[in-house]
Order: C-alpha cells, then sequence, then structure tokens
C-alpha cells in the first residue's frame, strides 16, 4: 500500500526535535515553515540566528537547524540588536507573538524602528496570550472574549487592537520593508519574509512581518471557526499586504533634513 | 583622571569591543569617554533605549562572542537585573560596572553604597555572580579588566561595584596594557554564529533558559552551583591590615575601606590594637578567611553607606561565632576616618 506523500519540509526543519511543540491547529508551525522556506531559499542557513521570545514562540528553541537563542518576555529584539551590532556578517531573526511584540517589548520596537536595526522581526498574531492562558492581548478584538474580558473586549475601556504594522511603517526611517502576511496564504506569507530578510542581507534597514495565526485552544473553536476568524475577523481589523517597501518612506510625517550641528 | 574616565581606558586596554549603554547618573561619563576613544580603536557603541535593552544588547555581544560591557547605577541596576538573570541561567559572561547611588528610588545622583544586595542578589536565582568592590583609581582600572577576564573564564556575569564617589572623583591613576603586565586576556569564543552549517556539520546551537521540568532544571542549576562553589576559592580577594594582635577587627569595602583603613591607622597611632579587613570580592564573599581574625577579635565593626547590607553579610558568613558585631550604618552619606574613631570611642568598642 502507498504510503502518503511526506510533505516537503524546509532544510533547516530540524527532523530530530519533531513533531513540534505546539497545539493542534497552531499557526506557529505555519510561520516558522515559510521562514524556513525563506532561509533555504536564501541560502543564508549558516550565518542565520534565530532568537525567540517568551510565550508560545519559545517552544520554537529547538525547531530549526539554526543557531538559536531563546530570550525573555519582549526581550528578543534587543539581543539580536545586541549580536547584529558585534557581528554585522550575521542574519538576526527576532520571533515572537503579539505580547511581546506590542505590549512588554513595545518600547524596543519603536526604538528599533526609529533606528532602522538591521534585523528582521516576525511577530506571530494570535490576538491572545496563549502559553498564559488565554489573555487579552494588545490585537485583541472588540467583544472578543478572552480570560480577561470574559464578557468581551470593550475598546472604551481597554483600546481598539493595535495595528504593529502600520506603527512601524509609520516611523521607520527609508529603508524599512514592512508587511503583514497570514497563514492563510502561505506562499505570500513566506515572500514577505524572504523579502524581510533580503532587506537585512542588503543593510536597508528594519524588516517587520506580523503574520496573523490562529489559537483554537485559547479561542475555543473549532476548524472552520478557527479559519472563518483568522479569515475574516482578523482581517477586517489588520488588513493584509505590504505596508512598506525600502524606496518609500515613512507613512507618518516625515521630512527629510539635512544633518545638522551646532555652529563652532 | 576621574573613576569613570579610568573605566573608559579599562575597557579599552581589556579589548572590550562593545558597550551597550543608557545615560544614568553617576555612570554618564563611562560612555563619554567611552564614545570618544572607541572610533578611533574601532570599538562598537549603541545608545539603547533603556536599561532593559542595554542588558540584553549586551548579551547579545556577548553571544556573539564579543567583549561586550554595560554601566548602570541605581534603578538602571533594577532594570538591568532582568538581563543579568538571563545571564546567571545561561552562563554568560556579561560585564556590568554600577557606579552606585543614593537609594532606595530615584533618591540621590551622588553616592551610596546601597546597591550591594541588588548586585549581589538581584534576579529571581541564587545570585551565582561575580562582584568586586575596588577603593581607589587603581583598582577601579585592575578589577575592570579582571572582571572580563574572570567573566570569559568562569563564565557568571561578573560586576565592578564601584559609587559616585569613586566615579567622580579625581586621583592618579597608572594605567597600563594588561599584556605588559603579564595579564593574559581570557579569550572569548562565540555561542552562536558558529561556523559550520548547522544540523549537517555540526550541531545548532540550542540556547535557553526555559524548563518544563523540575527535575531538568534543578539539574541545570546544582551544576552551575557546583561550579560557582569550585570557583569561589580562585576568584575570592581581600585586603587586611594589622589584624595579627586587632581587638578590633574593622569591616568595610569599596571606597568606605579607605576610611576604615585610615581610622586603623590613627587608632593604632594612639596605641588601640585595632585592624581592618576588607573584602574586595562581595560575592564570593571571603568568609572563611574573615573568620578567624574575627574569632581573634574581642569586637568587629561593620561600617558602610548602607544601612546593614554589608553587615548581613559578614553576619551571614561568620554565623556562630560569638564575637559582637557592631554597625556603624550610614545609608547614603559618605564616611571619614574620624567618624569612625569617634564612633568607636563612643560605643567603647576598643
Amino acid at each position: 500500500m502507498a504510503i502518503a506523500a511526506q510533505p516537503q519540509m524546509p532544510r533547516v526543519w530540524r527532523a530530530e526535535t519533531k513533531p513540534h511543540k505546539f497545539c493542534p491547529g497552531c499557526g506557529h508551525g505555519i510561520v516558522l515553515k515559510a521562514l524556513g522556506e525563506a532561509i533555504d531559499a536564501l541560502d543564508i542557513q549558516e550565518r542565520t540566528i534565530f532568537g525567540c521570545d517568551i510565550g508560545c514562540s519559545l517552544l520554537s528553541w529547538d525547531f530549526f537547524n539554526l543557531d538559536t537563542v531563546q530570550t525573555h518576555h519582549g526581550r528578543t529584539t534587543p539581543v539580536l540588536v545586541g549580536i547584529k551590532r558585534a557581528r554585522p556578517e550575521l542574519v538576526v531573526v527576532s520571533y515572537m507573538g503579539d505580547g511581546g511584540a506590542y505590549a512588554i517589548g513595545a518600547q524596543h520596537l519603536v526604538s528599533s524602528a526609529s533606528r532602522n536595526d538591521l534585523v528582521t522581526i516576525i511577530v506571530v498574531n494570535n490576538t491572545v496570550y496563549a502559553m498564559t492562558g488565554g489573555q487579552m492581548a494588545p490585537t485583541t478584538l472588540p467583544g472578543q472574549k478572552t480570560e480577561t474580558t470574559p464578557y468581551g473586549r470593550d475598546a472604551r475601556l481597554t483600546g481598539r487592537p493595535i495595528l504593529g504594522p502600520e506603527l512601524v511603517a509609520a516611523i521607520a526611517p527609508p529603508g524599512a520593508y514592512v508587511a503583514r502576511g497570514s497563514i492563510a496564504n502561505i506562499v505570500q506569507l513566506k515572500n514577505f519574509i524572504q523579502k524581510g530578510l533580503q532587506n537585512q542581507l542588503e543593510g536597508r534597514g528594519i524588516a517587520f512581518i506580523e503574520a496573523l495565526s490562529s489559537c483554537p485552544t485559547n479561542w475555543h473553536t473549532n476548524a472552520a471557526a478557527t479559519w472563518g476568524f483568522v479569515e475574516k475577523e482578523m482581517t477586517a481589523y489588520f488588513p493584509v499586504g505590504e505596508l512598506r517597501t525600502p524606496e518609500e518612506g515613512p507613512s507618518g510625517r516625515f521630512q527629510e533634513v539635512p544633518a545638522r550641528g551646532f555652529q563652532s | 583622571m576621574t573613576g569613570n574616565e579610568v573605566v573608559a581606558w579599562a575597557a579599552l586596554a581589556a579589548g572590550a569591543d562593545i558597550m551597550y549603554g543608557y545615560p544614568i547618573t553617576p555612570q554618564n561619563e563611562i560612555m563619554h569617554y567611552w564614545t570618544r576613544m572607541a572610533p578611533k580603536y574601532e570599538r562598537g557603541f549603541l545608545q539603547t533605549e533603556d536599561e532593559i535593552s542595554a542588558g540584553f544588547a549586551t548579551v547579545g555581544g556577548v553571544l556573539a562572542g564579543k567583549r561586550a560591557f554595560t554601566a548602570t547605577a541605581g534603578p538602571g541596576n533594577i532594570l538591568m537585573q532582568e538581563a543579568m538573570a538571563m545571564a546567571e541561567m545561561m552562563r554568560l559572561p556579561t560585564v556590568v560596572v554600577v557606579t552606585q547611588r543614593g537609594g532606595p528610588s530615584t533618591a540621590t545622583v551622588i553616592y551610596s553604597q546601597q546597591e550591594l544586595n541588588l548586585t549581589c542578589f538581584g534576579g529571581n536565582g541564587e545570585g551565582l555572580r561575580i562582584v568586586y568592590s575596588p577603593s581607589s583609581h587603581d583598582e577601579l582600572f585592575l578589577y575592570t579588566i579582571k572582571a572580563f577576564n574572570s567573566a570569559w573564564k568562569y563564565r557568571f556575569p561578573t560586576f565592578v561595584l564601584g559609587d559616585g564617589y569613586q566615579s567622580k572623583m579625581r586621583e592618579p591613576v597608572t594605567i597600563f596594557d594588561p599584556e605588559a603586565r603579564g595579564i593574559t586576556m581570557e579569550p572569548c569564543r562565540p555561542m552562536v554564529g558558529l561556523s559550520g552549517l548547522p544540523g549537517e556539520e555540526r550541531d545548532p546551537a540550542h540556547l535557553r533558559n526555559t524548563y518544563n521540568l523540575e527535575d531538568e532544571l534543578y539539574e541545570v542549576l546544582m551544576t552551575a552551583i557546583k561550579e560557582y562553589e569550585a570557583i569561589a576559592p580562585q576568584v575570592v580577594e581581600w585586603d587586611t591590615y594589622a589584624v595579627d594582635d586587632a581587638e578590633l577587627l574593622i569591616i568595610a569595602h569599596g571606597v568606605v575601606s579607605r576610611a576604615a583603613r585610615a581610622a586603623v591607622v590613627s587608632l593604632r597611632e594612639r596605641g588601640f590594637k585595632a585592624g581592618y579587613f576588607r573584602p574586595v570580592t562581595l560575592k564570593p564573599f571571603p568568609a572563611e578567611t574573615l573568620r578567624p581574625l574575627a574569632a581573634r577579635a574581642r569586637n568587629l565593626l561593620v561600617v558602610e553607606s548602607a544601612y546593614g547590607q554589608l553587615k548581613r553579610q559578614v553576619q551571614a558568613g561568620l554565623y556562630g561565632l560569638e564575637t559582637p558585631v557592631t554597625g556603624y550604618l550610614r545609608p547614603g552619606m559618605g564616611i571619614t576616618p574620624e567618624e569612625i574613631v569617634e564612633f568607636v570611642h563612643a560605643k567603647e568598642l576598643i
């Protein structure tokens, strides 16, 4: 009897640590596969450093045949910026969830964007703090029930979902690459991530890719409802597509001014 | 030169590759001098958005195999502890220069010895760190160089615990190339970004600080604790003066030990049998050396610009010994030899 065809996995995929540690239906595996394919396509396995945050993203600490460091909640980007500044020849990937990127690590994100740090940041947005049991995240949709918004998120009290890529696109200097992809379109997501790595390789500036993702465990959804939430509910708040290419300037107020100093 | 300038020169002489820093008084001039020298000697610098980032970027620089360091004080030292806890867990040879200021909270930008507890035991762990407390500019130079060597040799986060007085005061100092004095700099090696294709030519470096099981964590911690205990006798340092027949042993660290020593000299001149003991390493603490000296004395006096942070270490180290321990405890205040002598007589310690 014919054995079902094995799906093709990226070369950086570490077989010894599979099956991976994520829940069934989790989007992390898809995002990581897209990242792996992008690394393969650019042939940068030997010089890529993968950094993962706290939260479910930490479960990727042994996912790849890549030198990897698992850091603290929200602190992955500073660690990788530290590595990049010390060893510019390396390619650094900062991988985290929406809580790490937009709440506890927001100041690092804003500062790295302003500095146009040569780092490729991938944020997996599943609208909840998943590892800790499904609390409200900065990305939780208005009306969405979580453990800390059991009656649904009230935007008047707790704000609206933060728009990470839009924030980075507004403030990063020219040279930045910013996109939002989704696990619902793997080819496009891989493409965005590859462009983000390319941006770092060319030394142009920061690369920031958010990936809309799923958490059926904490959403308490079946397969159909999970996909419905990712494809319809989330994209209503979080439009998918490229927000900044390296040639474009910031979408926020920005004026190119020559370097200035005090008159001596 | 000033102490902050000494630290910058020491880091340069030690071959430090990169500094990550965030402004806080009284540490600032370490960055000021470093940023002036760094481009001339092809060294790096990044001013980060806060001390959290400075600490973690230092962790990154070290992971990349470079002599990376940072410097901070007071509230910045608090924020730095998060990254240093990671360094402690993962055995990363970070170097942090602390210039103590008044505390708690914002307090003063001037001086104190109130960051002993934080620097020795900060973080949610066991305090597996090396902490040097220099007392002069010559020592500031020497122990900043030594901090890089101890960090990379033993792989525990290493601190130079200075203070605002040492940072700002000027005194003569001899700076030197470590090699010329026979000090070989401990080589650095990268922990990520190794050569060879990971997974094919070698195993990938998979570095983590998270564990699933109690047993797993226990094994990692006990390995580190046993290694720390094994290296402690090689790391531990102290200084003594006139201790052999001392009836009163005055114990102080850092800049205060200069006042303590001067007080002992003054007491000796008047025929009083006083001696002085100074822990140079606060972590590990030289309790084994102090114990027999303390046992011989009639009184112990701990002098510090904090309310008992050193005294607690002394008492813990001498547990079971019956020699009475008195404290001259002046949190956030400078201490003169005259004050110490006056206190000794007022309390009839000799």
